[in-house]
């Protein structure tokens, strides 16, 4: 028997963490914020804090989770996936024992805030799901982990696998894959959007029962308390932003949900399809979404003020937030000290902490330009749109397409780094 | 004229009570060990006194919120120079004015105050992330920080409530100090050590001690390398969120 010809600084650990963190990678979410759990018996961890990064990689992504498959072997053919039954690969698994032992190991050393384990499927949906409730269980029990755990639950796995996920999991997440019922159909043909909705619409239900009893019986156990999120593929099909968002945005309100995150298509196989092998990943209309997202969730905005009929598709050079304000020239210009807080939000180059801070600010006296950019406003963007001490910036009065124009002459380059989810550069 | 404190936050509030006390005007605060221009001005060197500090920390308490006083300190951390200086007009608006100043952000030194505390609070927080330990001996772990703002004593409650149960030693290689936890008493304290410039990484000496910390370093970074996605390769963001000066004691980036 000869011995298969690894190279010589990887040994099998090295190469199942290979091949297992590659094929975990696509999925995007590495939140590790918003969960409650104290390092209450002296055990090893703590998940009571915000998120952190630990270190970022060279696409400039962040790294706070050990982001696994516990392996790669899959029976469903998504085609959208490297680990496809089809797609001709090498394949590998991690024993539960493997995958504590470098959970453990890379918490210690302060490396990783938590575990994000998910899976293709083997067997069946149940088999597999036994397995990463498994590994929650013992690292809560015997190993007395406190850290992070995020575990994705297999679509079809029974309600009862699913309720002890939760009891050891901080956070929970079932994919949604495609923006569109037709999109999934049509790439992932052993899925139906009825095996993803049901288990989130239970695990919503149960997030929910379990917090109202948690505010009676502070010993009752916390499920997920760190909430489910949820993921969808962009620009492997043709949706439009206007689809995608109008999906991401009943998600949130239907079920409760923390996070959708949205994972530019990489392409990964020569499918007629989908965008062929060289193809870039949509950056920037990924960062655009994630812009909308956040100014969904913070911003006071509601979807179609941002996307509708007239304007399904995101612009890709500037920003919703500017982008939105150029085709309302009508509110504008706000005046910096009077306006509500809530319309000072809407103006370009204004963020969540400098909106705080002028409207705190401006009760001790007039705020004029320096303050304001002082304060952290970004004038170039802000000076089209306000009012403040001193005056207003523009003769001109409002003309959009001047607006755009003068903007993007200044801010050119600036969009080569702008795909990252943390960035918010409104 | 040019008042010399010790470089401890005592003696920063000390400094605040003399120049009070002695109606001192025209000042401008420097540590000791950062004074360059000895003789040129007029000096007042502090001697650090608890209960003049105590005072003058009593005094701000009735003008000022904890969140502020935590500023103060967060911004003596920062060793930026001047900073002594904006604390002292923030103490002596806030001190003077009938009303609360603490949102007054168009006042120059209450907004620098509040910027240079977030950054340090930012620079806490990527060292919260960026530490990393070495087990040099069973349970025993050390890391290595060298940040641009002393962060340390601010960075320890957190590893206090993460690793209660391992023995752990940070050291600032800058400031040549170290918070050291000792597991069995849950107690820290200050180690001041000297290590020779060769061996400051703690790692040719230390480590070959414990066999598995070579194979766990090599483990992650493998495991960094391959979480990458070369497609979307974007050196501008990474080193916008892990600048270069953070590089000497990350293990992935070695
Ligand atoms: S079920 Fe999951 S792992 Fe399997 S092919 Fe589909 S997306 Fe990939």
């Amino acid at each position: 028997m000869t011995a298969p010809h690894l190279p010589i600084s990887e040994t099998r650990i090295h190469e199942k963490l290979r091949i297992l963190s590659d094929a975990a990678k696509y999925d995007v979410s590495c939140a590790s914020s918003g969960s409650k759990r104290a390092n209450h018996n002296k055990g090893l961890g703590d998940a009571t804090g915000m998120g952190i990064c630990h270190t970022y990689t060279e696409d400039g992504r962040c790294v706070s989770l050990l982001k696994l498959l516990l392996t790669n072997h899959c029976i469903f053919d998504c085609a959208y996936c490297v680990s496809r039954k089809s797609n001709d690969i090498k394949r590998a698994a991690f024993t539960i024992e493997e995958v504590i032992g470098l959970t453990i190991n890379f918490y210690r050393r302060n490396y990783i805030e938590g575990l994000f384990l998910s899976s293709g499927i083997f067997k069946n949906a149940d088999v597999t799901m036994e397995r990463l409730v498994t590994i929650a269980k013992k690292l809560r029990t015997e190993h007395k982990f406190n850290g992070y755990i995020h575990l994705k639950t297999i679509p079809g796995a029974s309600e009862e696998l699913m309720q002890q996920a939760g009891l050891y999991a901080d956070r929970l997440s079932v994919n949604i894959e495609m923006p569109t019922e037709s999109a999934l159909k049509s790439l992932a043909p052993d899925k139906n959007m009825n095996d993803i909705l049901t288990p989130m619409s239970y695990l919503s239900e149960s997030i929910v029962n379990y917090t109202a009893e948690k505010k009676v019986i502070k010993t009752s156990p916390a499920f997920a308390p760190a909430g489910q999120s949820t993921q969808m593929v962009i620009g492997a099909t043709p949706e439009t932003d206007k689809d995608i968002l109008f999906t991401a945005s009943s998600l949130y309100k239907n079920y409760g949900l923390k996070r959708v995150y949205y994972s530019g298509y990489v392409p990964i196989s020569t499918d007629e399809r989908m965008p062929g092998i060289g193809t870039p990943p949509p950056v920037i209309r990924e960062h655009r979404l994630y812009q909308t997202d956040w100014l969904l969730r913070f911003y006071g905005f509601s979807v179609n003020e941002i996307v509708n009929d007239e304007h399904p598709l995101l612009d890709t050079d500037i920003d919703p937030k500017l982008s939105w304000a150029l085709r309302n020239p009508a509110v504008f210009p706000v005046d910096i000290n009077t306006a509500d807080y809530s319309l000072i939000l809407r103006v370009p180059g204004i963020g969540v902490s400098s909106a705080k801070k002028i409207t705190a600010a401006r009760r001790f006296g007039k705020l004029d330009a320096q303050q304001l950019s002082k304060i952290g406003v970004s004038m170039n963007r802000a000076k089209y749109f306000i009012i403040c001490q001193g005056g207003s910036f523009v003769n001109i009065g409002l003309q959009p397409q001047l607006i755009r124009h003068h903007i993007l002459s200044l801010s050119s380059g600036k969009f080569k780094s702008a795909h990252s989810p943390q960035l918010t550069l409104f | 004229m040019q008042i010399i404190y010790d470089g401890t936050f005592e003696g920063l509030l000390t400094a605040i009570f003399d120049i009070y006390e002695r109606k001192f005007n025209g000042v401008k605060i420097f540590r000791k060990d950062k004074i360059t221009a000895l003789g040129l001005f007029e000096n007042h060197e502090v001697h650090s006194d608890p209960d003049k500090a105590a005072r003058v920390l009593r005094g701000l308490k009735k003008k000022l919120s904890a969140s502020t006083l935590n500023n103060f300190y967060w911004c003596f951390l920062s060793e930026l120079d001047g900073i002594e200086d904006h604390i002292l007009s923030y103490a002596r608006y806030a001190l003077s004015s009938a009303q609360p100043v603490e949102q007054d952000y168009g006042n120059a030194s209450v907004l620098e105050i509040a910027q240079v505390a977030r950054k340090v609070g930012r620079e806490k927080h990527r060292f919260e992330a960026f530490v990393r330990f070495q087990e040099i001996n069973s349970n025993f772990y050390y890391a290595a920080i060298d940040p641009d703002h002393n962060v340390l004593p601010l960075i320890i409650p957190h590893f206090r409530r993460r690793y209660p149960a391992q023995d752990w030693l940070i050291y600032d290689t800058r400031r040549h100090y170290g918070i050291h936890y000792d597991s069995q008493t849950e107690q820290t304290h200050e180690a001041i050590m000297d290590f020779d410039a060769a061996s400051n990484r703690g790692q040719s000496t230390c480590i070959a001690i414990d066999t598995d910390e070579a194979h766990y370093q090599s483990l992650w970074k493998h495991y960094f390398k391959h979480v990458n996605i070369p497609a979307r390769r974007n050196m501008k963001l990474h080193l916008q969120h892990v600048p270069k000066r953070y590089w000497k004691y990350l293990v992935e980036k070695q």
